[in-house]
């Protein structure tokens, strides 16, 4: 039961509502109990409410309120992009953004080879089970 | 950004200049007000308190908005002010956490109305000032002048990501763990 994602400074979080949805930021400050400074690379500093935002178990070596700089060496020497899009929750969400921008050829292209895929699990299927009869 | 309800406005104004005196004094306050209108009228109401000069015998000489200088930086607020209750006038300091000056009058003038029951008009500002970490009086705030602050968010609440999204009933009881 004990809790392993902190607020600290250098947590890695995702935004979750508003403006800034789906974007992954650092906290570098914290402002009081229900809000923190928040920075990314592609953003200006603000403050987001911690309702907001949802913990990862990424976190980056800095200091209190880093410059913008220094931010981003931290980053890429922690490696958040890689450490997020191979974990399975990264991987999840970029795999529902692609879902999201499928056209209906797409879409026909897809069912066609769940269509092919199901045919081949099938058609091995029957063959074990050719051997277990036998 | 957010947007706040109370904005800073320099106000500067005199007397008209009349034979007795060709070059009035000339007097400038910082107040808060949620526009230019009502700055003007609440720099009248202080500065007839203080002069002999009234709307009808002044003039107003300029209005500006101030805005934030460092909007990035965390900053304690100190607010010294005097407020009507139900029974008398009473003078009172508090301190906020936040980033801008704006916020943090957005943030007293909320907390006088929930925790005394005191309504905006009865509030008046008298002093304002960015306070360094050691001189802050309360708990509350100095409990956030920590350089390796570390504490878990207790429950997490998961929102529809839009208002849209939003519905009256759910099909199961959410999961608050964290």
């Amino acid at each position: 039961m004990p809790f392993k994602r902190y607020v600290e400074i250098g947590r890695v979080a995702l935004v979750n509502y508003g403006k800034d949805y789906g974007k992954l930021v650092v906290i570098v400050d914290v402002i009081d109990q229900n809000r923190a400074l928040v920075d990314s690379p592609d953003m200006v500093r603000s403050q987001i409410n911690f309702k907001r935002l949802t913990l990862t178990d990424i976190t980056i070596d800095i200091k209190r309120t880093p410059k913008k700089k220094e931010l981003i060496k931290a980053m890429e020497a922690a490696d958040v992009k890689n450490k997020w899009e191979n974990s399975s929750w990264g991987r999840k969400l970029i795999v529902k953004k692609r879902r999201e921008a499928l056209t209906d050829f797409d879409r026909f292209k897809l069912m066609l080879a769940k269509i092919k895929k199901a045919s081949l699990v099938r058609e091995e299927l029957a063959k074990l089970k050719k051997e277990v009869k036998a | 950004m957010v947007t706040y309800k109370f904005h800073q406005f320099q106000v500067v104004g005199r007397a008209l200049p009349s034979e007795k005196d060709e070059h009035p004094k000339i007097y400038r306050m910082k107040l808060w007000a949620t526009n230019e209108v009502r700055a003007k009228s609440k720099f009248w109401y202080f500065l007839r308190k203080l002069k002999k000069v009234k709307k009808s015998n002044g003039q107003m000489l300029a209005i500006n908005e101030i805005f934030e200088k460092n909007p990035t930086t965390i900053k304690n607020y100190g607010i010294w002010l005097r407020y009507q209750s139900r029974t008398g006038y009473h003078n009172m300091y508090k301190e906020y956490r936040d980033t801008t000056l704006n916020g943090g009058i957005e943030q007293m003038y909320t907390e006088m109305g929930s925790r005394h029951r005191v309504r905006n008009h009865c509030i008046q500002i008298i002093k304002t000032a960015t306070i360094p970490a050691k001189l802050c009086k309360r708990e509350s705030t100095k409990q956030f002048h920590n350089s390796k602050i570390k504490f878990p968010l207790v429950s997490k609440k998961v929102r529809p990501p839009s208002r849209k999204l939003k519905t009256t009933y759910k099909a199961s009881k959410p999961n608050l763990f964290v």
